[in-house]
């Protein structure tokens, strides 16, 4: 989240689209409700189902699945003609006014430079902004400039009318405009909405680009780093947000620092790359400063062994081959049989993720399966032949698989990071059953384990698992205080203020702050972001206080949210460029009081920095200002084009019918031998998509009796006019099947999935919870993910569980 | 449980009550326009009353389980309505007890002291008396308690007596996140009620109002809905709930012969027996079946079974 949950109170406006807050966040929609108590608020719900939060919702309009970037790019369009934006904030705090290269372009559905025989643009300099000779990119503050960002935008998004947006989505018009108009009015300066979104946006072939979307909405309207205002991702679990703040995906490293690629082998190109320099006069540029949170990463993982002289360890870290190892490229790499073992915890891919066949067969393809959780799961039994749900040879089957109990987060201390960025210290509340052991002694003792092989032994290359820096109490279990204390950090040695050259630091000391990292090896800190969570003052994520002076729910003692304890980010755009609010009524967040930045929030800004200096809010950026152009790092383009699902009820995308290229994402991470499995509308004519219920979390709780009291059994929602087609009453039993395989479950007949009117065809859609499998107290049933296509994102390889083709029939 | 002086009402007895005492009456609101049909309440009520039903079936509708049991007490029921081309609503509703102020489960009891009513208005069943005789769901306007098939004693909602009378919210109240369930004095809540009825009427709902009819002399349990004017679009809310007229028939009789323990000890067997049969071992068929018949045994029973589609 930008903002936070307890901000949602001071939300104008609540747009809840690709999410269905109420029922997979019921506890925190509790802010909607006093949004809409205590501050008159609106509740707007886009969604393919009637969902339980548009049931409590002042205006619901449905859309069909994966169609959001029409949607949205719609609105864009209304927006820019009938001129409902936050003109200063735009023209001050985004890059309308820059100017692009000349070689940008788009046409027939393509962006330039794209290459069909890799399915990627392989080369998008010219992507990006035209620079002066001091650097710096050239701007038009008219924007009547035809390359500037304002003009591209315009055109770009002026061939999504309404219109031709109510044939792609299926949304009626009048709906659709009632629902824009809604937004619109909070492109006033003292009027704020706030997005609610969760994997509904994110689980599509073009899942980055919908956000962006949405973003450049808020944008538009100046919603961003507002008071009640922000694009907020609703997190699927409790600590979704700390496994991504701690880099465990494939090709990043702790707080959002980034792995090397192959051909990045020299250490000074690799942090040049990264230290970007502003790129507009007076501007932050935040990340100048990667070295320093660099260096202090690799003096906390390799402590006195990290030298200035072999480049802090440089070396010993991956340098990828592939832009990333993402789950569909490791379970293809599976699949193919070139994977011997794997490490699963807390994971249950041949639940979580698309089409189980393949995964089954992938993990059938493995020499052993290590499997690390508090709980049986289907995973951990995908040997074992459960009646059709499971319908496996197990005889053929010859994976050794090794079962680890694991604690769960209840019996162990620690902290989790929820949506609002949040570090939240828990403690222990029960021992662990039986032989359960904590994550980390399983983890602590393995590597033990190896390094002793390779003291013993040699190998190939032993220097990174050798000069590990391990100094915790207790060698085979470090506490989560000690590590929680080196995610912060500490001075490696005495810290002075170069200024006064006074010593404000002494070795040993826990930093407060990732200011005061140094890229010469004088401190350490296992993740820059989380620096003063831990600080001489101790536990700040322990902290309870929630007084709130002002009423806005900041509550900046109740635990520690990074960055720097800031709860709203970018919260400079709250105030104009002169530093008053731009509402001083009640949207105040962060004002100049003439001297520093002062107000309800951490500023986000730098404290001194006069607003006469024309520093702009969005530090992170070099360029001081929100993109609306994503330069060159989106992998399907700058702006946001609407592409259909790779497995669309319509079989064209009719914004470029004639561009069969043009047709699905043409930069979506996709493997030859899924795509020649994507069904067709003539043989699987419903748009399906799946998702969870309030009654249960994912495939956890159907091991719990009460929730499967309260959601018993598989079932499948169909639309009324689509059941009476086809003969379909409720609580009978049908079955769902893709041209991946099949489920069977009971109906549930409604009202609430309507037949839509897309392209000219009607399109009904099937909707598919997912919670449950052949383990646990609930009744059995079948993996949803039987269903889905092994098709990701092209940023971030998420598959598309939400847009893919089915049939249903009785049975 | 609260002190038996704070007793008012007792099934089958004449004996006046003690009335010294100044005691609040007390109510729960159920908002039904911010309810999000979490089922929250459902599990919070069987964690504090140490309650599992069993894991049922799903017959094609969300609600889980599809009914009240003797194992639980309270059920989300959930309805559609398709307003205009454009516009549906999904209205659910919290179905339990509704603690009447005048309960007519209470002047059908048959049992000395089986349904007590406590000065605060709390309807509260004691097992220890109860005969299994369901007079109880025929007096009930609402089709509540539940007979159940382990002891065939009547069960239902307690509004959670136990923790009201040490200061506590019912366990569904403390549970919602959403704050659709509050607590507190009745009157207290009829003015949270028209703080949020005003809320509704500003956003369109014209008829929105709290519902507390007066039939049953009001009720302790009270809904705020957007359609006060049609509650039967709620799953079957009954506009005007009354006690059933076979109840006062059959009191002016049994009244007398309940202040005679003995005649009363002879009818609690007789209805035992017409209702459940002569105590003996039967082999599993026969008591199954037995079973299902008392279970489905429900004078009142009104609601189309398809009632979520």
């Amino acid at each position: 989240m930008t903002n936070h949950w307890n901000d949602i109170k001071n939300a104008n406006l609540v747009l809840v689209m690709g999410g269905n807050a109420a029922e997979a966040h019921p506890v925190g929609f509790k802010w909607v409700t006093e949004a809409k108590a205590h501050n008159q608020a609106k509740l707007v719900v886009v969604d393919p189902r009637f969902t339980r939060t548009a049931a409590v919702a002042d205006l619901y309009a449905p859309i069909r699945t994966g169609s959001d970037i029409a949607f949205l790019g719609g609105l864009i369009n209304y927006l820019i003609e009938t001129d409902q934006i936050q003109h200063e904030y735009v023209r001050n705090y985004t890059d309308m006014t820059f100017i692009v290269k000349e070689g940008y372009g788009f046409e027939d559905g393509l962006f330039n430079g794209y290459d069909a025989e890799s399915r990627s643009y392989p080369n998008k300099s010219d992507w990006d902004y035209e620079l002066d000779a001091n650097g710096h990119a050239k701007v038009d503050p008219s924007m009547s400039h035809p390359r500037c960002v304002y003009q591209l935008l315009k055109k770009h998004y002026s061939r999504y009318t309404p219109e031709l947006v109510s044939q792609i989505c299926g949304t009626p018009l009048k709906r659709m405009m009632e629902v824009w108009d809604t937004i619109a009015e909070t492109a006033a300066p003292g009027k704020t909405m706030t997005i609610l979104y969760a994997l509904g946006w994110t689980q599509h072939s073009i899942g980055s680009q919908i956000i962006r979307a949405g973003a450049m909405v808020q944008l538009l309207l100046g919603n961003i780093g507002m008071l009640g205002g922000g694009v907020n991702a609703l997190r699927g679990h409790s600590n979704i947000q700390g496994l991504t703040d701690l880099g465990l995906l494939s090709n990043l490293l702790p707080g959002y620092l980034t792995l090397p690629r192959d051909n990045e082998q020299d250490y000074d190109a690799y942090i040049a790359k990264r230290a970007q320099q502003p790129l507009r006069p007076g501007q932050m540029s935040y990340w100048q400063h990667y070295g320093r949170f660099h260096v202090s990463l690799m003096k906390a993982w390799y402590g006195d062994a990290a030298t200035k002289e072999n480049n802090w360890g440089y070396d010993w870290l991956p340098k990828l081959d592939e832009p990333m190892y993402d789950v569909l490229k490791y379970f293809d790499m599976m699949y193919e049989g070139k994977v011997n073992g794997y490490f699963c915890q807390g994971f249950n891919p041949i639940a979580a993720f698309p089409n189980k066949a393949k995964v089954g067969a992938a993990l059938a393809r493995l020499k052993y399966l290590v499997i690390m959780d508090p709980l049986v799961t289907e995973t951990s039994e995908f040997w074992k032949h459960v009646d059709d749900y499971n319908n496996v040879d197990t005889a053929s089957i010859q994976t050794t698989v090794f079962r680890l109990p694991t604690t769960c987060f209840a019996e162990e201390n620690g902290s989790l990071v929820n949506s609002s960025r949040w570090l939240q210290w828990h403690w222990k509340g029960g021992d662990a059953p039986a032989e359960a052991r904590p994550d980390v002694f399983i983890m602590g003792n393995l590597f033990h384990h190896l390094r002793d092989l390779y003291k013993k032994e040699g190998g190939a290359f032993p220097d990174p698992i050798l000069n590990l820096n391990w100094s915790y109490q207790r060698p085979d279990e470090p506490s989560p205080e000690e590590i929680a204390r080196e995610f912060n950090g500490k001075a490696l040695a005495d810290l002075k203020d170069p200024n006064t050259g006074e010593t404000f630091l002494r070795a040993g000391q826990q930093l407060s702050g990732f200011n005061q990292m140094r890229d010469d090896g004088s401190t350490a800190s296992g993740c820059w972001l989380f620096c003063g969570s831990w600080t001489e003052n101790g536990n700040q994520m322990a902290r309870r206080d929630n007084s709130d002076p002002y009423d806005m729910g900041q509550t900046l003692g109740w635990a520690w949210s990074w960055p720097a304890n800031r709860r709203i980010l970018y919260n400079r755009a709250s105030a104009d460029p002169s530093g008053k609010p731009w509402n001083d009524k009640d949207k105040r967040l962060v004002w100049w009081d003439g001297k520093k930045w002062t107000g309800t929030d951490v500023p986000d800004f730098a404290a001194g920095s006069d607003p006469a200096d024309k520093m702009n809010p969005f530090i992170m950026n070099p360029e001081g200002v929100a993109r609306f152009f994503a330069r060159g790092n989106m992998a399907e383009g700058p702006f946001p084009e609407h592409y259909e699902p790779f497995e669309t009820p319509i079989g064209r995308n009719p914004l470029h019918p004639k561009f069969p290229n043009a047709t699905s994402n043409p930069a979506a991470r996709v493997f030859r031998n899924d795509m020649e499995i994507f069904g067709t509308a003539d043989e699987f004519p419903y748009a399906a998509t799946t998702y969870r219920l309030t009654e249960h979390f994912h495939y956890w709780t159907k091991h719990c009796r009460l929730n499967s009291i309260m959601q018993p059994q598989q079932f499948v929602e169909l639309g009324e006019v689509m059941c009476k087609e086809l003969g379909i009453k409720a609580g009978d039993r049908v079955r769902v099947s893709s041209n991946r395989g099949f489920i069977e479950a009971v109906a549930v007949v409604t009202k609430r999935i309507r037949p839509l009117q897309v392209d000219g065809k009607t399109v009904h859609h099937v909707g598919i919870p997912l919670h449950w499998g052949f383990v646990g107290v609930a009744k059995n049933g079948y993996i949803t993910n039987t269903l889905t296509p092994f098709v990701g994102d092209g940023n971030t390889h998420t598959p598309e569980y939400k847009s893919f083709l089915v049939n249903v029939e009785r049975v | 449980m609260a002190s038996t002086q704070d007793i008012i009402a007792r099934s089958a007895t004449t004996t006046t009550s003690s009335s010294i005492r100044q005691v609040d009456e007390v109510a729960k609101l159920i908002d039904t326009t911010l309810c999000i049909g979490c089922k929250a309440c459902q599990v919070a009520c069987s964690e504090w009353n140490d309650l599992r039903d069993e894991v049922g079936s799903n017959v094609g509708v969300y609600d889980n389980p599809n009914d009240l049991t003797a194992d639980s007490w309270t059920v989300m029921r959930f309805e559609e309505h398709q307003t205009t081309e454009d516009d549906l609503e999904w209205l659910i509703r919290k179905d339990g007890c509704m603690h009447c102020e005048d309960p007519g489960c209470l002047k059908a009891c048959p049992s000395p002291g089986a349904i007590i009513k406590h000065a605060n208005g709390i309807v509260d069943f004691n097992q220890d008396k109860c005969i299994g005789c369901g007079y109880c769901i025929t007096g009930c306007p609402f089709d509540v308690p539940r007979i159940s098939e382990k002891d065939k004693k009547a069960y239902k909602c307690t509004l959670c007596s136990d923790r009201v009378a040490v200061g506590l919210e019912p366990a569904c109240v403390k549970t919602c996140p959403t704050g659709a369930i509050v607590f507190g004095t009745k009157e207290d809540m009829k003015e949270h009620a028209n703080w949020r009825i005003a809320d509704l009427n500003r956003r369109g709902y014209e008829n929105a109002g709290l519902y507390d009819p007066l039939g049953v002399g009001g009720t302790h349990v009270m809904y705020v809905l957007h359609h006060a004017d049609k509650p039967e679009m709620y799953s079957g809310l009954p506009k005007n709930p009354t006690i059933s007229p076979f109840v006062g028939a059959w009191k002016g009789v049994t009244k007398p012969l309940a202040m005679l323990a003995m005649a009363a000890t002879a009818m609690a067997g007789f209805f035992h027996y017409i209702r459940i049969g002569p105590n003996r071992v039967e082999d599993d068929t026969h008591t199954q079946g037995t079973s299902a018949q008392v279970q489905h045994f429900d004078p009142s029973e009104s609601r189309d079974p398809s009632q979520g589609e």
